[in-house]
């Protein structure tokens, strides 16, 4: 055990002594929740916007007052004529349109409904989102101001329609995204590098010749990783919580029990890429390419899997960021149980196990 | 050199090592006395690592009777594992810890306790002349230091025999001469050293040298009858006469 306490001294030195993997673990997490989070969370601030009124009456008027004085809107431009609008947006200055239809008041009163066109520039798909429903928000409130005042049943109805991505799918949610990539990268990355450095180095040779049996010695290379990684997905958490919001709906400590499963299969990852790479920068290109860019594009952390070709959504399967997100959306925001995530949590563990099981056969082999 | 004792530490008959179909170890035997200098020369290839493998313990030979520091290899390795020290080319120090935490950090995988440890290390470090560099980085010390260290770390633990791996790989001549006078010093004390080198005036500081060609020992006794034996006036014309007859040099 004493022996075993050394080994575990032995490798916080090396981390905490390594600027590049001080940054990667502490820095990280926080730069990425912030990045993510503000790209998603940012209230929007003076976005450059133009109207093109057919109408030019009070209630236009009004309306375009309201829109300018929220502080999310600055009217920069009138237009004359809807063809103005594709040279406006190319210009880029503007990122969206308003656009009243003819006589807007007096439909209002007469009709009691009035129509407003939204073009925004959706090249920024997620901005454009966010400044359609920061938009319609006004115009709610507005449409109940004066129902209230003017005791009128009128009903203003905003329609959407997006420049250059008319699919445009549902906001995201980051920080389960995160805390896969993140307890990825530590875990499987830094471990299978940690490996790797002490085969290149030559002192995984001292280490094997050694009375520390392998199985000492990969315990002693993953445990503080395992810790490490326990910490990040707390701060994840905590500050998703604290910062942004994110809610906790469902039990904490099983969303913490999932965790910790997930990062021994991220950890296994490890420990099976370092029995495949010899050196520190094979097992970095390996976790990049097999781990990092799947873990980001298949995992269904930024892109919905279910709007991918067929078979990108087979493949996704194979992912294992992709179950976990699963099991965290689900705890985290719709609060259910383990008897929820039940069939998620086994194919977590069978892919653990099937990873340890590779990198005993690939030990064995090499020792034989 | 006191070889009257002639306790013999590593006994070797018939050893055989295959991957597949080819035979890295053919047939091996011999036997190291305690407290000798062993040279175990070949080219690259002729299945010097594989053999240092399995005298390790880190390897199951395919055949033959072997045992290190009179344990078995196929049963014993634990204890065999205990009673070696290791040392490669690659000098196998962490470069980011302190020369102290080097030696804490070995001494300790091979259950030393704490006490025995700061004791031994005060001695080691005061031997080398390396007190002022207790608490420096191996990174910020000269080659030679390194060397002469990572030496003394191999035999921190006081192993019945050391194996060295081509330990002077890539150092010049000067600190070479000095690194064998470790060796012989650790020789005196009764430590049995097992060594490869591509250097072969080094394979005249060895008491016996054996030389291996495709997984064969070709030859094997003192350096002086080596020389005599192949007509040679170094041990680098007997180590080529030997090793033109391989097939299997890279």
């Amino acid at each position: 055990m004493n022996r075993f306490f050394g080994f575990l001294k032995k490798e916080f030195y090396h981390i905490f002594r390594d600027k590049r993997s001080m940054l990667i673990l502490f820095g990280m997490p926080i730069v990425q929740i912030m990045l993510f989070g503000y790209v998603i969370n940012t209230d929007l601030k003076d976005v450059k916007m133009a109207v093109l009124d057919h109408s030019k009456d009070e209630y236009t008027a009004e309306m375009i007052n309201k829109i300018t004085s929220s502080g999310y809107f600055q009217l920069i431009d009138n237009l004359e004529s809807i063809d103005e609008a594709d040279a406006v947006f190319r210009k880029g200055d503007v990122k969206l349109i308003l656009v009243f239809e003819p006589d807007f008041g007096k439909k209002l009163i007469k009709d009691s409904k009035g129509s407003i066109q939204i073009l925004t520039d959706a090249s920024d798909p997620n901005m454009a989102n966010l400044e359609v429903s920061y938009l319609q928000g006004i115009l709610q409130n507005y449409n109940i101001e004066i129902n209230k005042e003017k005791q009128m049943g009128t009903a203003i109805q905003a329609k959407s329609r997006m420049y250059f991505n008319s699919n445009l799918e549902s906001v995201f949610m980051f920080v389960p995204g995160i805390m896969a990539t993140i307890l990825m990268l530590v875990s499987a990355m830094m471990t299978s590098i940690s490996i790797a450095r002490e085969k290149e180095l030559g002192t995984m040779e001292i280490l094997l010749v050694s009375p520390l049996n392998p199985l000492q010695i990969i315990l002693g290379k993953v445990t503080p990783y395992l810790a490490l990684s326990f910490i990040n997905a707390l701060v994840i958490v905590g500050m998703g919580y604290f910062v942004f919001g994110v809610p906790v709906l469902g039990s904490f400590v099983l969303l913490m029990a999932e965790s910790i499963l997930f990062i021994f299969l991220a950890l296994s990852i490890g420990i099976f890429i370092s029995t495949v790479a010899k050196s520190q920068q094979v097992a970095m290109m390996l976790s990049m390419f097999v781990l990092m860019l799947p873990t980001i594009i298949l995992s269904g952390f930024i892109f919905p899997i279910r709007n991918m070709p067929l078979p990108l959504q087979v493949i996704s399967n194979i992912i294992p960021p992709k179950w976990f997100i699963v099991i965290l959306k689900n705890i985290m925001l719709k609060g259910v149980g383990f008897e929820y995530v039940w069939k998620e949590t086994l194919i977590l563990l069978a892919m653990t196990m099937g990873f340890i099981g590779l990198s005993l056969k690939k030990f064995k082999i090499r020792l034989q | 050199m006191d070889m009257n004792s002639d306790v013999k530490v590593i006994k070797v008959k018939n050893l055989c090592k295959k991957f597949g179909d080819f035979t890295a170890n053919d047939n091996l035997s011999f036997e190291v006395s305690k407290g000798e200098i062993f040279g175990f020369l070949g080219a690259n290839g002729a299945g010097k690592t594989t053999a240092i493998k399995i005298l390790c313990g880190l390897s199951y030979p395919s055949s033959g009777e072997i045992s290190v520091a009179g344990f078995d290899v196929y049963k014993q390795r634990e204890q065999l594992k205990r009673n070696i020290g290791y040392m490669s080319q690659k000098f196998s120090l962490y470069e980011d810890l302190t020369v102290f935490e080097n030696i804490r950090f070995y001494g300790g995988i091979y259950g030393l306790s704490k006490e025995v440890i700061h004791s031994k290390a005060d001695d080691l470090l005061k031997k080398l002349d390396l007190q002022h560099a207790r608490n420096k980085r191996i990174s910020s010390l000269p080659l030679g230091w390194k060397q002469k260290l990572a030496f003394s770390v191999a035999i921190f633990h006081d192993p019945e025999i050391v194996f060295l791996d081509e330990p002077t790989g890539g150092v010049d001549p000067v600190t070479r001469r000095q690194f064998w006078d470790l060796i012989y010093e650790a020789s005196r004390q009764g430590i049995t050293i097992f060594v490869t080198t591509h250097y072969m005036d080094e394979a005249e500081y060895c008491d016996r040298v054996s030389i291996m060609v495709d997984g064969k020992i070709e030859a094997l006794d003192t350096p002086a009858k080596l020389k005599e034996d192949f007509n040679a006036e170094d041990m680098d014309q007997v180590f080529l006469a030997l090793a033109r007859k391989a097939i299997n040099i890279e």
